[in-house]
């Protein structure tokens, strides 16, 4: 840490424990936090495209995750370094804006730090990198606007939806099965997905599993799954035509919230409380058979007695419902959650067709299956795998589909995937490099070399000869004035990308764009970094 | 550079993929030697309290006892965990299967065959496989005797490999019976194993009735004909008041009087309340104090306290009645009945044991044995027994045993290879091996020449597509396995096949281990 000293050389403290905080300046500090980038860039450039490999992550709490989303690899492999975090945090916006690429937008964002720095090396200023990285970023975008195509779908012809589905979940553990998945995320989001307005709300599409059972045993359910079963094992299994209430208040004596006591000094008073007490059950219950319902979800628990009194009234009951399913069954169902009993009315429940419960294999695990509701835009893909860790693998899998699926819907233009986009964008911004005067020529070439990363990645982890594979389909979209042709990873025997039906939407390669760029003139900014001694 | 936390540990490519195999091979390696009818047992020794003793060899037991630390390792204690509760049996073969494919798959990731090549080989033998599967399963679903004798021999096999196997045929037929009792409900809760040490293992028997392992009331009628039970889960201690915040207070002694004697009206009404429905059995799930259980010793009804929550709805099951909570409306709840209460003795208990229910699907089965050990791996072998049974009852398919569906599979999988061109076939080669391992583990264990009898078996299956052979142990050489009767359940084999192939792809695709920093405890 470089000190100041007065006239009489005293030290100056500047910062609070100066002594005790390390720091980095300069070229160093901007040297050590592209080589941190990369550092993660690196663990995920092997698991990108159709033959990426997976990777194990081991919680501190000793919990293994088997993965190839990039998202969830940064998130779960707690990275400490700041820079690191900021990478993390990429993969995640991308995650929440698109929901898939998390994997290309880091090795990406490593890509163009790692040509940024052989720039530094030459003396070029950051800011001018960064400048360079921004004009060039918009000849990518305004490339990729070019070759976009639009992508048509109806209700009646969902096959090109499926098609793009299928390249997603190609890369995951799921690519055995990857026709029924893809058609099944189809059809859930087309099941929810608001066409006039081009707006699917994912949130209505629950993605739910149970550890056993078959990948091929997954299935569609146009209701709702609730992890739970009657509250009185009696309770009939099968509900057909059902009016639902749904209770935010439990089956038990009530409450107040302010402190109270009441006081029995006298055999009366004990015997009006007994009264009182039973009387509670009984209206509790009176009131949900008069408001017409077959069916009690409850957020809460019940008293055994009101149990009973249910059971003995036929009004088969569900306890312990949690809130976000009471809500989307609220949704499904169209009936509108009653806070308190008093306000119980027959123009509150729900509907749904049938309602049973499911058990499976040989332990006791039930689960309630809630089908055929008025409002049918609320689906649940029920998914069934050998092990947790391959049922969380399939549910983010279905995740990254659902997301592309619905990206479709909203921006129906797409452009072609492996490789062939970045390839095209690669060439675009040399040829505008060549255009431009200037320090920024250079950092747009190396923009250009940086988008080579992608499809480098992606032959290699097919086994293929990386730059050959590359500079042979480089040189015949030169040639042939054809932004289709992409690396070969499935070994289909064409390059044509149209013909594989291989592609990804033009809002998620713009975004990859976008974001990646951002990160890397923020990084590139940063020429001091100041850091706390360990915490002890 | 390392980006991650302190303590962290990462390792990459081949690194992470030889610590994977040889983590999950470890695993596998150890179940190994339980495998088939003379299998060996292991003895566990817990780290609480008391260092209790396990003996068993189910699979899937040793294995969740185990505190694992490498990840890949864990994929396959969880893939046991799930074989168990999704069929009940098959526990250590889907391990074992799964180690074997790995050790394949290492020799062929040194010869420098990429991890995807190998898994799109095992995606395809798995496949071929599984048809094969299919297509050898015998479906005896028509013939209700035939099933049944399928049934028995199925029981029988899952038995041999376990402690039971002296006894194999008394509990093959324990078992049967029992869950045809269920009558394809598939409901294994209905059968309520007990266990009393004392006697021998022979001596365990089925009953149709049910058993509850608790005590009638003093001075209470100790047997009941024609009885009509009420099945109640309510407290019958001190009904406490259930309003929030009451209290008694109270300024002399006889005011707390009139309330004890209000409190003790309140349980009188509440038995009287009981008593009103005509009944003359009361079993609760709850405590039952002393003066309601005068009052009931004074009407004359059974009153049977502290059932536990099983045996409460197990007994609602069996009788047919409702579990009750009040007892205001006794025309609206259903009583259970049943022909005779009695209270019995097995060794030195006394027990109640109801028998004439309505309901026949419930049965008991009590297990004697010399001591707690020999009980509790009886009880699981049982219960695999009768998981097993089960998922039978509901896929009707069964195969032969004594590693004639590996066999088979492998042989399958094996001509494929030779007609497959490219790299793949290596890794479908790799999978027949796989398959062939199996069996030759029975055998090693069974202290046979397993190289000799595998050949010899491979060269039945190859001469003869339609071939029943497979190894039998007891005589040491290859034999009919159709008549020897050693079947297994289709299911079960199906289901090892696959999650065995789904659990080594997982840990073949594997590139790179990240290990976070343990999270520090805090004192």
């Amino acid at each position: 840490m470089s000190l100041a000293f007065d006239e009489f050389g005293r030290p100056f403290i500047i910062l609070r424990e100066q002594e005790k905080k390390s720091r980095i300046r300069g070229i160093e500090a901007q040297k050590a936090n592209i080589k941190a980038a990369k550092a993660v860039a690196r663990i995920l450039q092997s698991s990108l495209g159709p033959k990426g490999m997976d990777k194990m992550l081991q919680s501190p709490d000793g919990d293994v995750c088997i993965t190839n989303d990039g998202a969830t690899i940064l998130e779960q492999m707690e990275v400490e370094n700041q820079i690191g975090k900021l990478l993390v945090e990429l993969s995640k916006s991308q995650d929440q804006e698109i929901g898939d690429g998390t994997t290309g937008v880091v090795v990406l964002a490593g890509a163009l730090l790692e040509q940024a720095e052989a720039l530094l090396d030459r003396g070029i200023h950051p800011l001018r990198v960064a400048e360079g990285y921004e004009r060039a970023c918009k000849a990518a975008i305004a490339n990729l606007d070019r070759i976009a195509h639009s992508f048509d779908f109806s209700l009646d012809d969902i096959e090109p939806l499926v098609q793009t589905c299928m390249t997603t979940l190609s890369s995951k553990i799921v690519g055995r099965h990857k026709r029924d998945m893809a058609e099944m995320c189809v059809k859930a989001v087309l099941a929810v997905a608001d066409l006039k307005r081009k707006d699917v709300n994912l949130e209505l599409i629950k993605v739910d599993g149970k550890v056993g059972g078959r990948l091929e045993d997954a299935k569609l359910v146009y209701g709702l799954v609730l992890d739970k079963d009657m509250s009185h094992p009696q309770m009939p299994k099968q509900i057909k035509d059902a009016r639902i209430a749904i209770l935010t208040c439990p089956f038990e004596p009530p409450k107040p919230k302010t402190k109270h006591k009441v006081d029995i000094d006298t055999v009366e008073k004990f015997e009006a409380l007994r009264e009182t007490e039973k009387q509670y059950f009984l209206d509790m219950v009176k009131r949900c058979k008069e408001s017409g319902a077959t069916l009690v979800i409850c957020q809460w628990g019940f008293d055994d007695e009101a149990n009973h009194l249910l059971l003995a009234n036929d009004l088969p009951a569900v306890r312990w419902v949690g809130g976000v399913e009471l809500e989307l069954l609220a949704m499904a169902t169209g009936a509108r959650i009653v806070p308190r009993f008093s306000e119980l009315s027959a123009d509150k429940l729900g509907r749904a067709a049938t309602v049973r419960e499911m058990s499976f294999g040989t332990t006791k695990d039930r689960m309630l299956v809630i089908e055929g509701c008025p409002n049918s835009r609320a689906v649940t893909i029920f998914v069934r795998g050998g092990n947790k860790m391959i049922l969380d693998e399939i549910k983010r899998s279905l995740h990254d589909a659902l997301c592309v699926a619905r990206n479709l819907v909203r921006d129906n233009a797409i452009v072609y995937g492996g490789g062939a986009a970045e390839i095209s964008c690669s060439l675009a911004v040399e040829a505008a490099a060549e255009a431009q005067a200037g320090v920024e020529q250079y950092a747009m070439r190396a923009f250009a070399d940086a988008l080579e990363c992608i499809p480098l990645a992606l032959a290699e982890n097919s086994g293929l000869p990386p730059i050959e594979s590359l500079t042979e389909v480089k040189s015949r979209q030169l040639r042939e004035g054809n932004p289709h042709l992409g690396i070969d990873c499935n070994d289909a025997g064409t390059n044509d990308m149209k013909q594989q039906n291989v592609f990804e939407t033009l809002s998620g390669k713009k975004q990859q764009l976008f974001l990646a760029t951002q990160v890397c003139k923020m990084i590139l900014k940063i020429d001091d970094v100041i850091q706390p001694a360990a915490y002890e | 550079m390392s980006v991650l936390q302190q303590g962290a540990t990462e390792e990459k490519g081949e690194n992470a993929r030889l610590a994977a195999f040889v983590g999950a091979m470890a695993i596998a390696d150890m179940v190994k030697t339980t495998l088939g009818p003379k299998g060996m047992d292991k003895i566990l020794q817990s780290m609480g309290r008391g260092h209790e003793v396990v003996v068993t060899n189910d699979g899937a037991t040793i294995l969740k006892s185990l505190y694992v630390d490498n990840p890949a390792a864990k994929v396959l204690v969880d893939i046991s965990k799930v074989q168990d509760a999704e069929v009940g049996d098959g526990t250590t073969s889907v391990v074992v299967l799964a180690g074997e494919l790995l050790r394949e798959a290492e020799k062929m990731v040194l010869q420098k065959i990429h991890p995807m090549t190998i898994i799109s080989g095992f995606r395809e033998s798995c496949e071929l496989a599984n048809k094969r599967l299919e297509a050898v399963s015998i479906n005896n679903e028509k013939d209700e005797k035939k099933f049944r004798q399928d049934l028995l021999n199925i029981a029988r096999t899952t038995l041999s490999s376990k402690i039971l196997t002296h006894d194999k045929d008394h509990f093959a037929e324990l078992a049967v019976d029992a869950v045809l009792r269920l009558r394809g409900s598939g409901n294994l809760e209905a059968i309520n194993i007990l266990k009393k040490p004392g006697g021998t293992l022979r001596e365990s028997f089925l009953d149709e009735g049910f058993i509850l392992d608790k005590r009638i009331g003093v001075g209470q009628p100790k047997r009941v004909e024609d009885a009509k039970i009420l099945v109640a889960n309510t407290p019958m201690d001190t009904d406490k008041i259930k309003i929030y915040g009451a209290r008694v207070r109270v300024d002399s002694m006889q005011k707390v009087a009139d309330i004890e004697k209000a409190e003790k009206e309140k349980m009188h009404d509440k038995v009287k309340a009981i008593c009103a429905h005509g009944i003359n059995c009361f079993v609760n799930r709850q405590l039952v104090y002393n003066y309601p259980e005068e009052l009931f010793a004074d009407a004359g009804i059974m009153a049977i306290e502290h059932a536990d929550f099983d045996g409460i709805e197990r007994l609602a099951l069996v009788t047919g009645g409702e579990i009750a909570s009040t007892f205001e409306t006794p025309e609206a709840v259903k009583l259970g009945r049943c022909k005779v209460i009695e209270e019995i003795m097995i060794g030195e208990d006394k027990l109640v044991h109801f028998s004439g229910v309505a309901l026949g699907e419930a049965c008991t089965i009590v297990l004697r044995g010399a001591s707690s050990h020999v009980l509790d791996e009886a009880e699981r072998s049982l219960h695999d027994a009768l998981c097993v049974l089960a998922a039978t009852v509901k896929d009707k398919r069964v195969v032969l045993g004594g590693g004639f569906p590996e066999m088979a599979m492998a042989r399958v999988v094996g001509e494929a290879a030779a007609t497959t061109p490219g790299k793949r076939s290596l890794a479908m080669e790799a999978f027949s091996a796989a398959l062939r391992a199996i069996p030759a583990t029975i055998c090693d264990n069974a202290g046979l020449d397993s190289a000799e009898l595998i050949s010899q078996l491979r060269a039945a299956h190859a001469a003869d597509g339609a071939t029943a052979s497979g190894v039998d142990v007891i005589t040491g050489g290859v034999g009919d396995m159709n008549k020897l009767g050693i079947y297994e359940s289709f299911r079960v084999k199906q289901q090892v096949l696959l999650s065995a192939t789904e659990a080594a792809e997982m840990i073949l695709r594997v590139d790179d281990i990240v290990k976070c920093a343990p999270r520090q405890r805090q004192e």
